[in-house]
């Protein structure tokens, strides 16, 4: 790794535990908010250097990008209560039972780690990787050898927005007023591009680090900033009402892929040898649609509703 | 790595600590999430130390972002509903119960 490295590695560290500490500590909750952001953002650096770019541009994209957004819009609805904290912690008592008991815990957790088999799956990963239909492994595990896993977090995923439409209805007025007159046509003229480089990340999914994750939370990023650029949400209205399937399109192609393997005798999964590929990139490209919506609905913090919207209500 | 190792221990102390004494929900689910990226981290630095690496923990780590966005956004969705409850003026609306952090 070279001194280089190793003195980078080092201050990235110590920026990440200030951050962290500023985000979990910090007196004011936008300080708090933001500096958490930059973590996330830090965060993907740490994962370039820890080789795993896949992670890296889901972290950026997802968790500090849609995570910051989430963060900062319902910081606008909460920021005037939060006013003064008499005390913005349990009384400092709390360290002489957390430190044992935190440090307890994770000596646990890297004893378990420690005691794991130690060549890991690389090598069986590596060999199955031709029979995949892809060329990236973590493509190759995420949709063919544990395409369960990512069935599951579609479902999560659905879940969550399903859970957060029940709660009641979207604020009425959905967005906040334009703090400037730039951002509208600035949304408007960037949205094309933001279709553009998730149509590239999906595509190079298949061959290098890149797939459904963060191509939706780009494509997710691009609809919202629509929305702070006044556009109203289409799958508000009942006459788009067929396009709020695109919600639950990925979570259905997955379980249809997976079915679909057992009932021609093989296993839950099984793809037909041959048309792995292929079957991969339909996936793909339905979670990647379903995942962007998704993000979208989650951000939207409530049924969205065709007459109320500009209406009272809460 | 043993940069990282310890980067990850020192994340999760101070998560679990934020998450189990801060009053206020917001600062909790900000340290639940500092948690739970100090636990892909340990998974992440796990996948590097394997010869080759190890692409089946980044699968998981990205499962896992994917939950924490999840699980983040109905959390987020329960305080605003929480803080727009009518309540006491001088009550702090999304601060965590009294007296029992647990």
């Amino acid at each position: 790794m070279g001194v280089a490295g190793v003195i980078f590695d080092g201050l990235l560290a110590l920026a990440l535990v200030w951050l962290a500490w500023q985000a979990t500590r910090a007196a004011d909750l936008f300080h708090a908010v933001v500096s958490f952001i930059v973590f996330g953002l830090l965060m993907a650096l740490a994962w370039v250097r820890l080789e795993a770019p896949d992670i890296a541009l889901a972290e950026a994209a997802i968790g500090a990008g849609a995570t910051g957004a989430l963060l900062l819009s319902a910081l606008d609805r909460l920021a005037s209560r939060d006013g003064r904290h008499r005390m913005l912690y349990e009384p400092a008592t709390a360290w002489g039972f957390w430190i044992p008991a935190g440090g307890a815990l994770l000596g646990g957790l890297n004893l378990a780690a420690w005691k794991l088999p130690a060549p890991g799956l690389g090598e069986e990963v590596l060999a199955s990787l031709k029979l995949s239909g892809v060329d990236h492994p973590v493509t190759a595990v995420l949709l063919n050898f544990r395409a369960l896993d990512t069935l599951l977090e579609i479902g999560v995923l659905l879940l969550a927005a399903v859970t957060i439409w029940s709660l009641g209805r979207a604020p009425s007025p959905l967005v906040p007023a334009m703090p400037s007159p730039a951002l509208p046509a600035l949304g408007r003229l960037l949205f094309p591009v933001f279709v553009l480089v998730a149509a590239y990340l999906l595509w190079r999914g298949s061959h290098a680090p890149g797939g459904a994750f963060p191509a939706g939370a780009v494509l997710g990023a691009g609809a919202i900033l629509m929305l702070l650029a006044g556009a109203r949400p289409w799958i508000r209205s009942s006459e788009h009402g067929p396009w709020r399937w695109i919600l639950s399109l990925g979570l259905a192609m997955l379980l249809a892929a997976g079915v679909t393997g057992s009932l021609f005798g093989g296993a839950f999964f099984e793809y037909p040898t041959g048309i792995a590929g292929p079957t991969i990139l339909v996936l793909e490209v339905a979670a990647g649609l379903s995942i962007a919506l998704l993000l979208f609905a989650l951000y939207l913090r409530g049924e969205p509703c065709e007459h109320g919207y500009r209406g009272a209500g809460t | 790595m043993t940069v990282y190792l310890s980067l990850s221990g020192v994340l999760f102390l101070i998560g679990l600590h934020g998450f189990f004494t801060a009053r206020n929900l917001l600062r909790r689910l900000l340290a639940l999430n500092v948690l739970t990226t100090a636990v892909f981290l340990l998974f992440v630095v796990m996948a590097r130390l394997a010869e080759p690496l190890d692409p089946v923990p980044h699968a998981i780590v990205l499962t896992g972002i994917v939950v924490t966005v999840s699980t983040t956004a109905v959390a987020l969705a329960l305080l605003v509903r929480i803080a727009g409850r009518p309540r006491d003026e001088d009550d702090d609306a999304v601060a965590g119960p009294r007296g029992d952090a647990g």
